[in-house]
């Protein structure tokens, strides 16, 4: 089981989280002139990496917030989880490779 | 190839069974393959050995990077069924189940098929509506499916508490008899040593890395761990591992990895005779032919590839289990696993065609592929070998999720096993 570390409360256990997909997926400004290609990019394809991921997560039995998180696919260990909004943090390798571990 | 029968079971036991031979080649990759197939699981090899026997085609390799069929194929529950809701899924089910009650013969291995039936339990009137309708629909289709009372599903299952008083009680259950389990390594090994003795080279721990292509687009072969290989065609059967593989030649899927886990309990004398499933509390189970309850968890919510999972997913499965069958409360668990789930949006499954010539794909099989093992790997050999879908799987293409034509069984079963 996951230990996540809420922004807003600190570190809890998995079963108070809901999993939100990949983070920093832009709706699109202009719906009216995206072409059917487009919104199958938007709505369906997605990285799916094998590496670090960019997702999201509620604390969904806790404060209620979204909230995004750096997590290697790998390993399942956390570099970090940020607040809404924020754009991608950038990583160091030595994060990264602590994440890889 | 030694062929298996009760006459060379009886000439090997003269021979203190010294006789038996490797039941597949042990081969270095060539330089060259017409075509390459990615993923040694069950729908891998399958697909090389239907393109050795059904398009006469020999010059083939199978690339693995672990073990054979270590993947999902050997990580999996083993239910097989065809009674889907929408008559593309049913079909091209349908189609692998067929193929499953004929396997045995067909490759000369035992692959354990006992159709003992799948029972999947409603308990809700919504269950119930969904339910009956798709026995409805199946029956169309001319596919086994049968509504039982809660009566009768207790007399064809006396394991199951039909007590209108526990929290989800049961309101009845489709039955499609036809359904049934198998054993997962046999079928692997199966297709492995038939194809094998045709001529398909069978390639062990061997990572493909990149795939390589010309200046025009096409594929020219593949990069792995044990060098370069050439090849003119590439079938794609990665499973989990499907958006890392078609990464390589800058496709992007519509997929997302999950674990999914299963787990096992003690083996007892047979107490489960058939298979049951239920969506809305979320729970499978049959007995193995070792006596063990062999259960199934949901998947874990985030993309993963540790083939782990957390704990908590199967405990809320025995939740469900020990309120069906409550004599179950007191099994020992023995084992549980992980593996690696690629799921579409849909659920419904991809082999097809991709938009880089000579690159194919069959993916998107999530938690649901063992029992279209025969099927997608028939259909996947035809549309390598014919460069078109067949029929069947001519719906299951990247482009539905473009075209907005989804197969959602999804939202028709929400569980998909
Ligand atoms: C716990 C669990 C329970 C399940 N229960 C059921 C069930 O009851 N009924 C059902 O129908 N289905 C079930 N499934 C789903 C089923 O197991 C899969 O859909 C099916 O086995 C997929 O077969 P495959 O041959 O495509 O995959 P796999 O057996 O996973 O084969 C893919 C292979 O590709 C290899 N590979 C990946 N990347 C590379 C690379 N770069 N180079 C070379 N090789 C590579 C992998 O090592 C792997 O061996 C379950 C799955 C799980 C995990
Ligand atoms: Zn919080």
């Amino acid at each position: 089981m996951l230990l996540i570390k809420c922004p807003y409360c600190g570190e809890r256990a998995e079963v108070e989280f809901a999993n939100g997909g990949e983070a920093h997926i832009a709706r699109p400004a202009d719906p009216m002139t995206l072409s059917d290609e487009e919104w199958a990019q938007y709505l369906y394809m997605r990285d799916n990496p094998k590496g670090l991921i960019a997702e999201r997560w509620r604390h969904a039995h806790g404060c209620g917030r979204f909230f995004n998180a750096l997590r290697d696919t790998r390993t399942d260990r956390f570099v970090m989880t940020y607040e809404m909004g924020q754009p991608r943090p950038d990583v160091t390798p030595e994060q990264a490779a602590e994440a890889a571990r | 190839m030694q062929k298996f029968s009760a006459f060379s079971l009886f000439r090997q036991a003269l021979g203190a069974h010294q006789g038996w031979k490797p039941q597949w080649r042990s081969v270095k990759p060539k330089a060259a393959y017409d075509i390459i197939i990615v993923g040694g699981g069950g729908h891998g090899l399958g697909a090389a050995y239907y393109l050795a026997k059904q398009h006469g085609l020999r010059n083939i390799a199978v690339v693995e990077r672990g073990w054979l069929a270590g993947g999902n194929t050997a990580r999996n529950t083993t239910i097989i069924r065809s009674n889907y809701l929408f008559d593309e899924s049913s079909s091209y089910y349908e189609h692998s189940l067929k193929l499953w009650e004929g396997l045995s013969q067909e490759l000369n291995y035992n692959v354990m098929f006992s159709q003992r039936g799948c029972l999947m339990i409603a308990h809700t009137v919504h269950d119930v509506q969904v339910f009956k309708r798709h026995v409805h629909a199946n029956r169309l289709n001319g596919i086994d499916n049968e509504w039982l009372t809660p009566q009768e599903v207790k007399e064809f299952c006396p394991p199951l508490n039909i007590s209108p008083n526990i929290r989800y009680p049961i309101l009845g259950g489709a039955l499609q008899r036809r359904a049934g389990t198998a054993r997962h390594d046999a079928v692997a090994w199966g297709f492995a040593r038939a194809a094998s003795d045709m001529g398909v080279d069978i390639i062990e721990n061997c990572e493909v890395t990149g795939i390589t292509r010309a200046p025009s687009g096409e594929v020219t072969g593949v990069e792995t761990t044990l060098g370069p290989i050439k090849a003119r065609k590439i079938g794609v059967s990665a499973a989990g591992h499907s958006s890392v593989v078609l990464g390589m030649a800058g496709i992007r899927l519509p997929l997302q990895s999950n674990p999914l886990q299963a787990l096992v309990s003690e083996p007892v004398k047979p107490a489960f005779p058939t298979i049951v499933m239920s969506n809305t509390i979320h729970a499978y189970i049959s007995q193995s032919d070792k006596g063990e309850m062999v259960i199934g968890a949901g998947t874990d919510s985030y993309v993963s590839y540790t083939q782990r999972g957390g704990l908590h997913i199967p405990a809320h499965t025995l939740e469900a289990i020990t309120e069906l069958c409550p004599m179950f409360r007191r099994l020992r668990m023995m084992r549980s696993w992980g593996g690696i789930t690629d799921n579409t949006p849909d659920r419904s499954p991809i082999t097809a065609k991709t938009s880089v010539p000579g690159l194919y794909v069959n993916c998107g099989w999530g938690t649901g592929g063992f029992k279209a093992t025969p099927g997608a790997a028939n259909l996947f050999a035809w549309t390598i070998a014919k460069d078109e879908p067949h029929p069947i799987n001519a719906p299951f293409t990247i482009e539905r999720f473009r075209d907005g034509t989804l197969i959602d069984e999804a939202a028709a079963a929400a569980v998909a096993h």
